[in-house]
Order: C-alpha cells, then structure tokens, then sequence
C-alpha cells in the first residue's frame, strides 16, 4: 500500500457554481504527489467538476466559478493572478474521447513543446520520441510518424494524446475517464501506462469504472453530490470503507 | 451495518444462497462431530461407520461452496462488505472441512478400539467428554455469531478457546500419569490422548471462524493478535 507522500495538491474550502447552481460543496482534500488518486462517484456527483478546477478548464465558460483555495504547490491557482497558460503547461489533460490534432502523429507532440519552447530539430526528434515511448506509443508508430494522428485505432489515439499531454513535461497528468471509449485490452493498456507514469507525475483519474480505480490508484476518492464523502487508501477503501454511503455505491446498493 | 439490497437483485440471491450452504455445512458438521462423541461414548461402531461416510458429504459441500464462491468473485467483482463475506465464507469451510475431519478420525478410532483386545477405561475418556461438549458448544455459537455477523459474541467464544486448551493440557498430564503408573495403559492413554487432541483442535477452528467474523464485521484482520488486544481496539472504535 502507498504511503501518504507530501501533498502536491492541497485543496480547502473550495466551492464551484455552475451559475447559481452549487456543484462542489466544501471539498477539503490532499492529492499526494506522485501517486494515483482515483475519484468516483455517480454521474453529477462532481467529479469531473473537481478535475476541471485543477487546470481552469472552467474559466472558459461564463458563468462557472470556484471559490476557496486550491494549492498547487503552495501557490493558489484560483487566484485572478496565475497565468493560466502555464498552468495547464503544469497540469496536462487527457479527455473521455481521443482527441489528436488533424495533423501527423509527429507534429500532434510537436504541436505543445513549441508553444513552450524553441527546440532544434534534433532536440525536437528525441523529446517526440521520448513522450511517444513515455506514452508506449513508440514502437507502433516509429515508421509511420508522418501519419496522420486521425489513422490511429481508438486506443492509440488515446495513448498518443497521453503522449501530447506528457510532451510539455507536466507535474500533475488529469484523466477525464480516458477508457470509457475504449475496449479492454486499449483499456488495459492505459491503465499499464498509467501505472508506469506514477513515478513521475501526480496523475488524477476520473472513472465510473470502479475495478478501473481499484486497479490503478494508490488512492480513492469517492464524491456524492457535490460532497467529498470519504478518501483514503484504495486498498482500505475497496475493503473497508468507513462510510455507509462509500460501502452502498462500491458493492452496487444505490438505486 | 443494515445492508440495503444491491440493485441486481440476482446478487443477493448468490451471496444470500451461498451463506445459507455454509450454514448448513455447519450444521452437518456439528451433527458429525456430536455424533462422534455420542459413538465415543457408547463405543457404537454402527454410528461411526455412518460418521465416516458421511464425511463425503461435508467435503462434497466444501467443493461446491469454493466454487460458488470463486464464481461470484470471478463475475461480480465483490467489494467492501461482500468481499469481506466471500472471504470469510472461503476461509470458514476450509475449518469445516477440517472439523469433519476430525469427527471421521474419532469415529475411526472408536472401530480401532472396539476390535482391540484392550477397551479404553472409561476413566481416560471422562475428560474428553467434557471437552467435547465444550468444543461443540463453541463451534454452535461461532456458526451462530457467523450467522449474525456478530463480532462481539465472536470475541467472547473465541476467548473461550484458552479454556478448552487448559483442560487439553490438564487431561494430557492424568493421560500421562496413568501411563508411568501402569504401563499395560500405554495404549489406551494414547488412544485418549489423540481424542482429546482432536476435540482440542475442533476448538482451534471454531475460534478461527470468530476471528473471520470479526473481519467480516469490522473489516480488521486479528489473526495473530491476542484477544484481549483485539477487544480493547474495537470498544475504542465503537465509543
């Protein structure tokens, strides 16, 4: 089981509206860097409210607000003040359906870097190449890298858009339910993925799939209406749970 | 903790089914081993002949329970409380199993003893009379705290266990004084002092299925740890 490493995300008192209507209610939490924190929950529970407040996916809308503090490495990233441009260079986003750019699988990662950096060719080939093989891409599209991303199956898309997220060398790694478009074994490919990036990022996952969690994650959150209801442990919170409400979603009771 | 129904309502029919098999593998084997002791009593090998081959029967469920189990495991992915259940059900008729075991082995002996010249002396086995009474006492109350999910009476049977042991060690120091006294005892002692190991070890098992409850109530693992421990831990969890 993991220990609880020093906090990477510390969110307190954060509140989100969606116009006047409250998605997130008083969520306290400590996302452990470089670990694995899994959030479940039924649909409209907050979950993926909670991710999009991680990187201002949010500020796009009118309309949508979050209120409270929520650190990032000791710095607020509610605060008006952030560059939010480096913030998502920080916080990477891996959605629900692959999306690659319509261009080739090489310039889908070249794309990121360059909006950050100005890299030589050389220097650009071997970071392309790093994120690809970070993202176990590599091998099946070394000889194809003019290709365009759109030619990919299902799951390699999703693994090059891991890729693209990996490429800016990001801190905190944010997955929207990444294999719910997925078949198992896309889906198993991932979640290897995912446990081979653990050591390098603090990567947070959203999924309705709840052996997903408990495979992946060294820690489990679980929202309910818009409230944090338990977080802990995934192993302690598959098999013992401290709340009646985790222990009636978990085993399949709500209705 | 009340459980409400799952929302696949097939769900509780498996683990609700599988429960009551293991209920009434117990009652089997509370029946095989009561019965061993009734045949020790009486020295009625027709009784344990009918001991030892129902014994097929106890392994026959303890097969069939596995496999439920494992199947539930395989295709509902049971999680918190109702993984604690399947497990506790896996370990349990694993004790079982064994608690038949040893009912087959008394009722063996008690064959072995009647074609023997030499019977056993009633007085080697009035200890393992009581004993036995006392070991099926324990091991009804476990099923009964496993029925309940009970982890307080589970606790309190389970420390009934260090009685049963006092008198097992009691019973092996008489069972040894008869033999240096009068050494044509030898092998009736022996005879009585694998009995009484047997009763003694019907006990061990009762309290491993205290200790599975106590998991599968509270979700803690007390293998291991004393029982005195273990009381105190959960009274500072309940207040």
């Amino acid at each position: 089981m993991a220990e609880q490493g020093k906090p990477k995300i510390k969110v307190s008192h954060l509140d989100f509206f969606y116009g006047n209507n409250k998605a997130l209610k008083d969520i306290n939490i400590e996302l452990p860097e470089k670990q694995v924190t899994a959030f479940i929950g039924p649909s409209g529970c907050g979950k993926s409210t909670l991710l999009r407040v991680f990187n201002r996916m949010y500020s796009l809308y009118p309309g949508q607000r979050a209120t409270g503090q929520v650190l990032l490495d000791g710095e607020d990233i509610l605060s008006p003040s952030i560059d939010v441009n480096l913030l998502r260079a920080k916080v990477g986003m891996v959605f629900q359906k692959p999306t690659p750019f319509p261009m080739s699988i090489y310039d889908n990662i070249a794309f990121g870097i360059r909006l950050y950096e100005k890299l030589r060719k050389v220097e650009m080939d071997e970071r392309v190449e790093q994120a690809l093989r970070q993202a176990a891409l590599w091998d099946e599209v070394k000889d194809k890298l003019k290709a365009s991303g759109l030619s990919l199956s299902g799951g390699q898309q999703q693994r090059l858009c891991i890729a693209r997220a990996v490429a800016v060398k990001p801190e905190v790694i944010l997955l929207d339910e990444p294999t719910s478009a997925l078949d198992p074994i896309a889906t198993l490919k991932i979640e290897e993925l995912v446990s081979e990036l653990r050591d390098r990022f603090t990567i947070l996952i959203v999924t309705h799939n709840m052996q997903q969690a408990a495979r992946v994650s060294n820690f489990t959150a679980f929202m309910y209406l818009g409230e944090m209801v338990e977080f802990g442990p995934t192993q302690q919170l598959f098999t013992n749970p401290q709340q009646k409400q985790t222990e009636d979603y978990i085993t399949g009771r709500y209705g | 903790m009340d459980k409400e129904p799952h929302i696949s309502q097939r769900f509780d029919e498996e683990l609700q089914g599988v429960h009551e098999l293991v209920l009434t593998m117990a009652g089997v084997v509370e029946d095989q081993f009561a019965n061993a002791m009734l045949a020790l009593q009486h020295q009625d090998s027709e009784l344990a002949n009918e001991i030892i081959s129902r014994d097929a029967v106890v392994n026959g469920y303890e097969v069939r329970i596995e496999e439920e189990c494992i199947g539930i495991l395989a295709r509902r992915q049971p999680a918190a409380g109702d993984l604690r259940l399947v497990m506790t059900l896996i370990k349990t008729i694993a004790d079982l199993e064994r608690i038949g075991d040893k009912a087959a082995k008394i009722a063996n002996m008690v064959l072995s003893m009647g074609h023997g010249s030499q019977g056993i002396h009633s007085n080697f086995l009035r200890d393992v009379h009581g004993m036995g009474e006392y070991a099926l006492r324990m091991l009804r109350e476990a099923m009964d705290a496993l029925a309940r999910a009970d982890a307080d009476a589970a606790i309190r049977i389970a420390r009934g266990d260090e009685e049963l042991n006092q008198e097992y060690r009691a019973a092996t120091r008489r069972l040894v004084t008869y033999m240096m006294e009068d050494p044509r005892t030898i092998t009736a002692a022996i005879d009585a002092l694998f009995i009484a190991k047997a009763v003694e070890r019907v006990g061990d098992h009762a309290r491993n299925v205290c200790e599975y409850v106590i998991y599968l109530a509270k979700g803690r693992n007390v293998r291991h740890i004393p029982l005195e421990q273990v009381a105190k831990d959960l009274q500072k969890g309940a207040s």
